[in-house]
């Protein structure tokens, strides 16, 4: 029954599950990795005239951090947000500032409520999203014509599309976690 | 579903340690990071090196994915133009018959206007591109407007030059790598573009709204002249846009200018030019500026009377 178990739960039979084991260095690189190429990839499928694009990037560290807590250090705001930084089209320094501020609350978060399902942890998923996606919008006022107001209806508009988005993002993010420990180094 | 609870229970210091310090790196990379937003509020060319050779890295996919867009743009143009094709041909074909006769009157308005431009010794006034290139990304999720192209200092780029498509322009070159550039939009909140109304030379500015509109502010104040449907080319006042460039087409009013509606929208066109940054005061089509007028002295005046 444990060997039917095993062999639903993974794409490769249990007999060629033993003597293999996970690659150390993909199961560490992959969520960096992962985390990276979603802060790259919204700039290219189209030439935007307004934000409708989904934070990609910091939705997977959020999924990456709520799958897997504890996988990705405090300190994952620094390389990663730098990144987002270079791509994002925000002021340089914005997303390194909002990440680790991001990763720190959610510290703290979870240790005053330590349980956890999916409904709870969307609701705290939206929240920083929102907020995330607010901060934005100021961090990118400063500057700007005193008339000019940001427009509120795409950012709205792109603010549902986030929330409703997000567990589909956790959902591939909770693909790439099982892929990343797939045992095919052969061990001895 | 509880979270693992082995972050404080344990007697390692080595363990316990790590976890301290990983709080003080996140604290210092706290503060770091809100420092250097107020750093590129300060100077926003700053970190530009590091921006275009991250654009630099990443153009070989970008300009695959955005031909792959254009090539999947073509498809469904085409699957549409099956279901329409009937009427369609029907209205070409009518208006190909105006457009010949149309094409012959331009030809030789175009002969005149050469001849007379001759009589006048004025030279060329078109600029020549300096390089083609792909519209390769946006900051299609923040509220800043950047586009990405697959033309840098290889090919000729330079910071502030002109970029357009053949409907009208974008905007304007702000980091140059060596294969790729940033372009400042023309509908972000930060750029400010001299235009005026085609028709009669009205003078005002188009900035930016972040929504792929423009605002436009008329330079003079009274009753707001314009009207729904104005079109509105770059003036060329101040150098870099070259003059007449189209540009926008007002869409609705305020109460001191117009909303417009820009015409180079970059979600449907792929390719791009990019110009040579004008500067009036080289434009050999110009008069030459008026010499010195000294003043009369005195004495003299004094003299003649």
């Amino acid at each position: 029954m444990i060997a039917r178990k095993l062999s639903r739960r993974g794409a490769q039979p249990l007999a060629r599950r033993i003597s293999q084991a996970p690659s150390p260095f993909v199961a560490y690189a992959t969520p960096w990795a992962a985390v990276a190429l979603a802060s790259i990839m919204p700039c290219w499928p189209l030439v935007a005239m307004a934000p409708v694009m989904p934070p990609l990037g910091f939705m997977s560290l959020l999924a990456w951090r709520q799958v897997r807590p504890g996988l990705l250090p405090i300190w994952a705001g620094l390389p990663l947000g730098l990144v987002d930084d270079l791509f994002s089209g925000q002021p340089f320094g914005c997303a390194i500032f909002l990440w680790t501020l991001t990763l720190i609350t959610l510290e703290i978060i979870e240790a005053r409520f330590p349980w956890r399902n999916f409904i709870t942890d969307w609701l705290v998923a939206s929240l920083f999203l929102l907020a995330y996606l607010a901060a934005c919008v100021g961090f990118n006022q400063h500057g700007v014509p005193a008339d000019i107001m940001p427009p509120w209806a795409y950012i709205g508009v792109q603010m549902g599309l986030t929330v409703i988005a997000y567990p589909m993002v956790g959902r591939v993010v909770g693909w790439i976690d099982r892929w990343r420990l797939t045992r095919f180094r052969v061990v001895g | 579903m509880v979270p693992p609870g082995n972050r404080r229970s344990t007697y390692s210091r080595r363990a316990l340690n790590n976890i301290f310090f990983g709080y003080v790196a996140a604290g210092a990379i706290l503060l770091g990071g809100g420092g250097l937003a107020l750093a590129s509020y300060a100077s926003p060319e700053s970190f530009g090196g590091l921006r275009v050779l991250a654009s630099d890295m990443v153009q070989p996919v970008a300009k695959l994915a955005a031909q792959g867009r254009a090539g999947l743009g073509q498809t469904f143009a085409n699957l549409q133009a099956y279901a329409t094709w009937g009427p369609e041909n029907e209205r070409l074909k009518r208006e190909v018959a105006i457009g010949r006769v149309k094409a012959v009157e331009l030809a030789a308005a175009q002969q005149e206007n050469k001849r007379l431009q001759a009589m006048l010794q004025l030279g060329e006034v078109s600029p020549k591109p300096i390089a083609y290139g792909w519209l390769v990304a946006s900051s299609s999720g923040s509220t800043r407007r950047y586009a990405t192209i697959s033309v840098g200092s290889n090919q000729g780029v330079q910071t502030g030059m002109p970029v357009r498509t053949a409907m009208g322009l974008i905007g304007r070159v702000l980091e140059v790598g060596r294969i790729s550039a940033r372009v400042l939009m023309i509908t972000d909140a930060q750029s400010v573009v001299p235009v005026r109304r085609a028709s009669d030379g009205l003078p005002a500015f188009a900035t930016g709204k972040g929504d792929g509109t423009l605002q436009l502010r008329l330079l003079t104040l009274g009753i707001n002249p314009l009207k729904p449907g104005d079109a509105f080319v770059t003036s060329g006042s101040g150098g870099l846009y070259w003059p007449d460039t189209p540009i926008a087409v007002v869409s609705s009013l305020t109460r001191d200018g117009a909303i417009a509606r820009v015409l180079g929208d970059p979600a449907v066109s792929e390719t791009v030019a990019v110009y040579p940054a004008w500067s009036p005061t080289q434009d050999a089509t110009l008069p030459p500026p008026a010499e010195d007028v000294t003043p009369p002295k005195p004495a003299a005046k004094a003299k003649a009377q």
